[in-house]
């Protein structure tokens, strides 16, 4: 496990790298997305280009800057803690690819699990 | 939303076509069909909220919802001469809304004139106990604020949106629109917005982090497509979304997927966060000058049906003068006046802040609108 500044001193001296076949398939695999020898060969250049512009981020100073991950200054809304009408099963399984309500049904995978 | 809608004596038409899932400038990346522009069918509508858009700008409807987490309403708007508005963050419930960024995502009103967005914006504004990012804050008669004079409002012009990059017609435009509110009686200010030049960076890095977050969801499991032969455990999910999700909406999950990887999230998503910070102690710093921003909506006006489509970085920067409001939270509240028809100009402004009871602008202005009138209402109209 690197500490934060190791892995951002990686980032930095790799990030200026094409993004090459390898790196667009182990962000599809941390993405779940299947994708083809085309789509990958595709999204190499294309993520390349943006992370190129992405990248002059770095011309900017951030140094004791607090990052905003939100607008607004809210934090920790509660309401009063009353039981109130709220989506029926039958709704919320109205749009699943399979199920016998009130259960989701999957295909059955366990036997053929991977690593 | 739509409840508020109904009880008001709204009734629902239809649903319309957009970017899936909200991700594209131009309703090229819709999951069914392209929409065009009514005023050029060469033409793009702008998008994502694109179908919202042409149905009010052909008149099917004199109003319609559409969504904003980078542009989606304003650029559209400005593409097919109708009236956008992106509330300010939590402004209006996101209920039912399905999320694409959701630090920046908002629902906005679309209309044929700034007194349509006033209406259908005082109906759906205010706290919802179903969002919790909704604010409660008293929603004002944005109605009535239209008869209101302009009197002494100080508009804030940031030199970096004027810059290289600008359309000639664009630009005449909008200092058209400068004129008109000159002789109003408002006050022009020269403010600046230094990290103007690194909005769009930012915002793509955040955008698609947020997104690859929130698209997890799609899984194959409770909701939306799955795949009918998966090869195995994580083939359910990776079979599903492979077959379910189009091409841009893959490739901004792969683009935050990255930005938040292990090695990666501190060199982009950290800095975004940081470089968002400073994007948006400018828009603070302007507003003690000023009451309200004005710019042009776009750089360009409408570009034709494929033009971008091989270019996803370009087609991103189709709404480079949008998305600082979004990183800042701003939005163009109640609304002042002008108005047009046509597909190529535009201007759009950012308020303060909702709650402070600032005044803001938005405008949709006409290529070459030289002319310029008042209308019955009093609206300022800038046509051709």
């Amino acid at each position: 496990m690197l500490s934060n500044s190791a892995s951002s001193f990686f980032a930095r001296v790799f990030m200026s790298n094409r993004i090459d076949e390898r790196q667009v398939r182990h962000i599809a695999h941390l993405a779940r997305l299947r994708l083809s020898d085309e789509e990958i060969a595709r999204l190499g250049s294309q993520l390349s280009d943006v992370v190129l512009y992405v990248e002059k981020l770095n011309e900017v100073a951030t140094e004791g800057v607090e990052p905003t991950a939100h607008p607004l200054a809210v934090c920790n809304v509660l309401r009063e803690d009353v039981v109130k009408p709220s989506l029926g099963v039958d709704a919320v399984f109205e749009n699943a690819p399979d199920a016998a309500a009130p259960y989701f049904k999957v295909p059955k995978v366990l036997d053929q699990m991977d690593a | 939303m739509v409840e508020r809608l109904e009880a008001a004596g709204a009734v629902i038409v239809a649903k319309t076509n957009m970017d899936e899932f909200a991700m594209g400038s131009s309703t090229e990346n819709s999951g069914f069909f392209v929409t065009r522009n009514p005023w050029d069918p060469e033409r793009v509508p702008g998008g994502s909220s694109g179908g919202s858009i042409v149905a009010v700008s052909s008149r099917m409807v004199p109003y319609a919802l559409g969504s904003e987490t980078g542009g989606s309403i304003r650029q559209p708007a400005s593409f097919c001469g109708v009236s956008g508005l992106k509330p300010s963050y939590g402004r209006v419930s996101r209920y039912g809304l399905v999320a694409f960024a959701s630090s920046l995502d908002q629902v906005g009103p679309v209309s044929v004139d700034v007194r349509g967005l006033a209406e259908l914006l005082g109906v759906i504004a205010g706290r919802d106990e179903r969002d919790s990012t909704s604010v409660d804050a008293p929603v004002p008669d944005y109605v009535a604020k239209l008869d209101e004079p302009v009197g002494r409002m100080r508009i804030g012009i940031a030199a970096e949106y004027f810059g290289e990059g600008l359309n000639a017609e664009t630009r005449r435009c909008v200092e058209a629109a400068i004129e008109v509110y000159k002789k109003l009686g408002a006050e022009i200010h020269e403010i600046h917005l230094p990290h103007s030049a690194y909005t769009i960076a930012c915002y793509y890095v955040i955008c698609t982090a947020e997104a690859s977050s929130n698209l997890a969801r799609f899984d194959g499991v409770r909701y939306g497509h799955r795949t009918a032969e998966p090869r195995d455990y994580t083939g359910v999910y990776s079979g599903s979304r492979a077959e379910g999700f189009g091409a841009e909406v893959k490739r901004r999950i792969m683009l935050g997927t990255f930005a938040l990887s292990s090695g990666y999230y501190d060199a982009y998503y950290l800095k975004a966060l940081k470089v968002r910070t400073l994007i948006k102690n400018d828009f603070l710093e302007a507003f003690k000058k000023c009451d309200v921003i004005l710019s042009p909506t776009t750089p360009t006006p409408a570009f034709k049906i494929g033009e971008k489509s091989d270019n996803p970085l370009e087609m991103y920067l189709a709404d480079i003068y949008n998305r600082a409001a979004n990183l800042a939270g701003t939005g163009g509240e109640h609304s002042v006046r002008v108005y047009g028809g046509g597909f190529a100009g535009g201007a759009a402004t950012d308020g303060s802040a909702f709650w402070g009871g600032s005044v803001a602008i938005d405008c949709a202005c006409v290529s070459g609108g030289d002319g310029v009138s008042f209308d019955e209402a009093g609206d300022l109209c800038v046509t051709e």
